[in-house]
């Protein structure tokens, strides 16, 4: 069977996209998971969020039910605690650091109880922040994503006017539409989005593209300064012929339309192979999965050792019934009327460490094929490397280069988020708007 | 297999566990359910005088998660009609001969009525008296129950009453709400009782609720103090019991040993600080009488384990061990020890130490885990930090003595010897 889009009934959809981590349905069981925590001092859990986020002094405040001041706790630290709560690969941070784990014993579940009190506080609206009185000073942000949202957030809070320019038409970056559909909800990305600007002092101009409808110059002139979150572009292509066959896709196209419209609108193959074994890939071969695909087949270069994803997230697509084809490089796609048929790939083998420290996988010459009628990319994504250059801005492939301050080699030009490393996870883009804010702040005092 | 009977005064059941004089003891129903379970004896629920309960009664304390660690309740004495228990006391004893079936009673305060009581419960068959010197609400407003414990020369008056007509052996349950239990203890022993038991409940308050301001539990808008019993009066009740246990007087009558036995440790340690039995409320009130079963089984197998074949082997073995602060041995010095393939590095025991002990714990940090080193010549040997440590035997403290003799706090002033060494 070609691709095809509502290849499943409406309620196995909704079924196969419902919350993939529960919530904890009752207080009791929060309590309970949240009076085990051990108060460790100087916590390693904390050590290893990268918004340094007072861990067990947010699990003790649900423990007392002071659930108020569990979520200040949580958002003064990260204000988008709630979706990382849920989008966090928290078993190489957190979670992977408590304690509980050298005793052999499951970790404390400190995502679901971030989940608890950031919900309630989302849904109920709580002002848990006051701004400071007004600074005088004015800052423009490009790009309403996790970066741009955390440092809008901290220079309103010091009394800042923040307008932010965003080219989609909703907020929260790739938290809405990049991160599957079974984290999290459109409608939770836009409660999201809502209370972190519910604090006052920042005016979000939505479908206002950097490049086209602004002018980095402009912004330059009419603010004090100036935050480039705009994240990363496309996904990368595979420079092998066949890449513009009907059924080949890339990786960010595919997801982005997932979150953009109904499910039983999208279309999948029924054969798909999905190249790649990072956090998109994984995301991208499950999501198919669970439109309806037969037959999902992820190919990597390296083995299972090397593998970009943790091993959570292996195990999610594994569950899902997913084959893997290891020390697997994609050479050829071949078609049949303009259509995917094939990918031929060449057999990998593992030769010497690389800079990243991993094996790097040399070609046998021997090849084999296999039959697809899709194929999606996700071998990594490209920066912007056309918008960063046009704008002058010191750059290493696209990725912008900042100081320590996180200001780029333009005065009063900050960034910070996917744009400069290249493209992490939402909490280190959460860390890096915190960062910039600061640095802001400390220029605009000067 | 060890041998669990008990024979108290005489009294002889098949464990030493006999459910204290309360709810759980309060009617037929209950008391076949609970030597059904196993339970090797009752005190059944205190008769006296009819009286009339309210309602809420019961509130707890919760801690860190974990429900009712203390219990307080406002009830009074049994408030069935006095004909009904004895009727039911009878029938239990008719249907359970070999457990043990205790009365307890609180008549009011004269002669007369002492008199009166004694007879009727003695007239059922039971085994026992106990007298409830010792309800801290509702009864003492009207003369009775602590506030005759709490005046070793009215408790001795009572219990003379009691002895001119009983037959059966007569155990005086004494108050905890005193300074000291022993002057009591010493008051009804001369009036010739024949055995004591403690506690009864202590007066509490056990919180309030923060949205009303009212004081648990909650009746029509008011609260009185109440009584408080469970897991968490256990170490005062050891403590009381272990001062009858040292006196030459109070120690001469067997002890039944109440408050707060919620496991068999507990158990076995009021037995080895003097206890002859045992009683039991808030656990079964809490979790229901199958929790015999662990009583029993684990009493058992800790006896066999460390070769006791009976009750009265180990009965008071710890009671010499409990001396003045003035004996104490000062050379004795212990220092904790980390063990590093143990350590899960919480840092529990280093904050503790250094914000409220002796800052002798070394902190390297390291990410995500930073290690932590005793500083042996600042540690005192406080134990603060093996108490907080989650892991078992992770911290151990080490025996480094100051010098080879005994030298106890007296001795150390004689010799003038210097108060700053560490
Ligand atoms: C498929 C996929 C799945 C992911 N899953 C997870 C996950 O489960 N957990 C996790 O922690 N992270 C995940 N990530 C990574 C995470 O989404 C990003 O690291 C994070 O969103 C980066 O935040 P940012 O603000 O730097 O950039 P973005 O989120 O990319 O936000 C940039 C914003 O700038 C806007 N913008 C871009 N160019 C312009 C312009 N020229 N003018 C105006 N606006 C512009 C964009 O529209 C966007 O709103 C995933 C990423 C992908 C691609
Ligand atoms: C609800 C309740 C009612 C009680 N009623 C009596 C009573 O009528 N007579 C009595 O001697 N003790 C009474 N007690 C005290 C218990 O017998 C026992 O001494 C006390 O609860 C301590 O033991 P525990 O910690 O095992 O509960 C009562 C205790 C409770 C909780
Ligand atoms: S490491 Fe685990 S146990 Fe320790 S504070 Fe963090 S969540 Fe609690
Ligand atoms: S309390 Fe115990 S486990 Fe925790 S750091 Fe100290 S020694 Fe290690």
């Amino acid at each position: 069977m070609p691709i095809q889009n509502n290849r499943l009934p409406e309620s196995e959809l909704e079924k196969n996209f419902s919350d993939i981590h529960p919530p904890f349905e009752h207080a009791e069981g929060a309590a309970i998971e949240a009076n085990r925590c051990l108060n460790c001092y100087d916590a390693p859990c904390t050590k290893l969020c990268p918004t340094s986020i007072n861990v067990p002094l947010f699990i003790k405040q649900i423990a007392s039910g002071n659930i108020k001041g569990s979520a200040h706790t949580i958002f003064s630290s990260n204000i988008m605690g709630g979706g990382c709560s849920k989008v966090c690969p928290v078993e190489k941070l957190c979670e992977g650091a408590c304690v509980f784990n050298l005793l052999e014993e499951t970790p404390i579940s400190i995502a679901k109880l971030q989940r608890y009190s950031t919900e309630q506080a989302i849904h109920e609206k709580w002002k848990l922040f006051t701004r400071k009185p007004s600074n005088g000073k004015k800052v423009a942000i490009v790009g309403a994503g996790p970066a741009g949202l955390a440092c809008a957030h901290s220079l309103s809070l010091e009394g800042t006017e923040v307008t932010i320019f965003e080219k989609e038409a909703k907020g929260g970056g790739l938290m809405t539409y990049g991160v599957a559909a079974y984290k999290v909800t459109p409608t939770f990305c836009k409660e999201e989005v809502d209370y972190i600007l519910s604090l006052g002092g920042i005016s979000v101009q939505y479908e206002k593209q950097l490049g086209k409808d602004i002018q980095l110059a402009d912004l330059q002139k009419n603010f004090d300064a100036v935050f480039l979150g705009i994240g990363v572009g496309v996904a990368r292509s595979l420079e092998i012929p066949g890449e513009n066959l009907e059924g080949v896709m890339d990786a960010i196209s595919f997801i982005y339309n997932l979150r953009t419209r109904n499910y039983s609108q999208i279309s999948v193959g029924d054969k798909v192979a999905v190249i790649g074994m990072g956090m998109t890939a994984i995301d991208a071969a499950t999501q198919s999965k669970r439109l309806g695909a037969k037959e999902v087949t992820m190919i990597y270069r390296r083995t299972e050792h090397e593998k970009p994803c943790t091993e959570e997230e292996l195990d999610l697509a594994k569950l899902d019934g997913c084959s893997f084809l290891w020390l697997s490089n994609p050479k050829e796609i071949l078609g049949e009327n303009g259509k995917v048929k094939n990918l031929v790939c060449s057999k990998m083998k593992l030769g010497e460490p690389d800079a990243s420290g991993r094996r790097s996988p040399v070609d046998t010459g021997e090849t084999f094929t296999i039959e697809v009628d899709m194929v999606i990319k996700a071998a990594g994504q490209i920066p912007f490397e056309g918008l960063v250059n046009n704008s002058k801005l010191d750059n290493k492939v696209g990725k912008i280069k900042i100081d320590n301050s996180g200001m780029t080699n333009l005065k009063g030009v900050f960034s910070g988020g996917d744009a400069v490393n290249g493209g992490k996870e939402v909490v280190d883009a959460v860390q890096a708007g915190k960062d910039a804010a600061k640095g802001i702040l400390a220029y605009l005092k000067k | 297999m060890a041998d669990l009977r008990s024979d108290f005064l005489g009294i002889k059941s098949p464990n030493p566990f006999w459910l204290a004089s309360a709810p759980p003891t309060d009617k037929k129903v209950n008391v076949l359910r609970a030597f059904e379970a196993g339970w090797g004896g009752v005190v059944w629920k205190t008769l006296g005088t009819q009286v009339k309960n309210v309602s809420s009664r019961y509130s707890s304390l919760n801690y860190n998660g974990q429900k009712a660690m203390g219990f307080n309740n406002i009830e009074l004495i049994s408030d069935r009609p006095l004909e009904i228990n004895l009727k039911e006391i009878k029938e239990v004893l008719k249907e359970f001969p070999d457990r043990a079936m205790i009365v307890s009673l609180m008549a009011d305060n004269d002669r007369k009525s002492w008199h009166e009581m004694v007879k009727k419960a003695q007239d059922t068959g039971a085994h026992g008296l106990e007298l409830n010197f010792g309800c801290p609400h509702g009864m003492v407003e009207r003369g009775m129950g602590a506030s005759v414990g709490q005046d070793p020369e009215i408790a001795k008056m009572v219990v003379e009453w009691v002895m001119e007509v009983a037959k059966i052996p007569v155990i005086t349950k004494l108050t905890p709400n005193v300074h000291s239990v022993v002057p009591a203890g010493k008051a009804v022993i001369s009036a010739g009782t024949d055995a004591l038991s403690l506690i009864n409940t202590i007066q509490s308050i056990t919180g309030i609720d923060l949205d009303t301001l009212i004081p648990n539990p909650n009746v029509g808008g008011k609260s009185v103090f109440g009584g408080y019993c469970g897991p968490a009066v256990k170490p005062i009740a050891l403590k009381m019991l272990t001062t009858l246990a040292q006196d030459p007087d109070t120690r001469k009558v067997p002890i039944s040993g109440i408050g707060g036995i919620s496991t068999w440790r507990d158990a076995v340690e009021f037995i080895l600080l003097g206890a002859s039995n045992v009683q039991v409320c808030t656990a079964a009130m809490i979790q229901g009488f199958r929790i015999i079963t662990d009583l029993c089984d684990g009493m058992s197998n800790w006896m066999d384990e460390k070769g006791y074949k009976s009750i009265n082997d180990f009965r008071g073995l710890s009671v010499p061990a409990i001396t003045r602060w003035e004996e104490l041995d000062i050379n004795f010095h212990i220092i904790a020890n980390i063990n590093q393939d143990k350590c899960i590095h919480c840092g529990l025991c280093y904050i503790t130490c250094e914000d409220t002990s002796h800052q002798s714990i070394d902190i390297k940090k390291g990410l995500p885990y930073n290690t932590y080193t005793i500083k042996d010549e600042e540690c005192v040997g406080c134990n603060l930090c093996k108490i907080v440590c989650p892991v078992e035997d992770c911290i151990t403290m080490e025996v480094h003595r100051k010098g080879d003799e005994y030298l106890n706090w007296t001795e150390y002033q004689k010799r003038g010897l210097p108060l700053n060494d560490h």
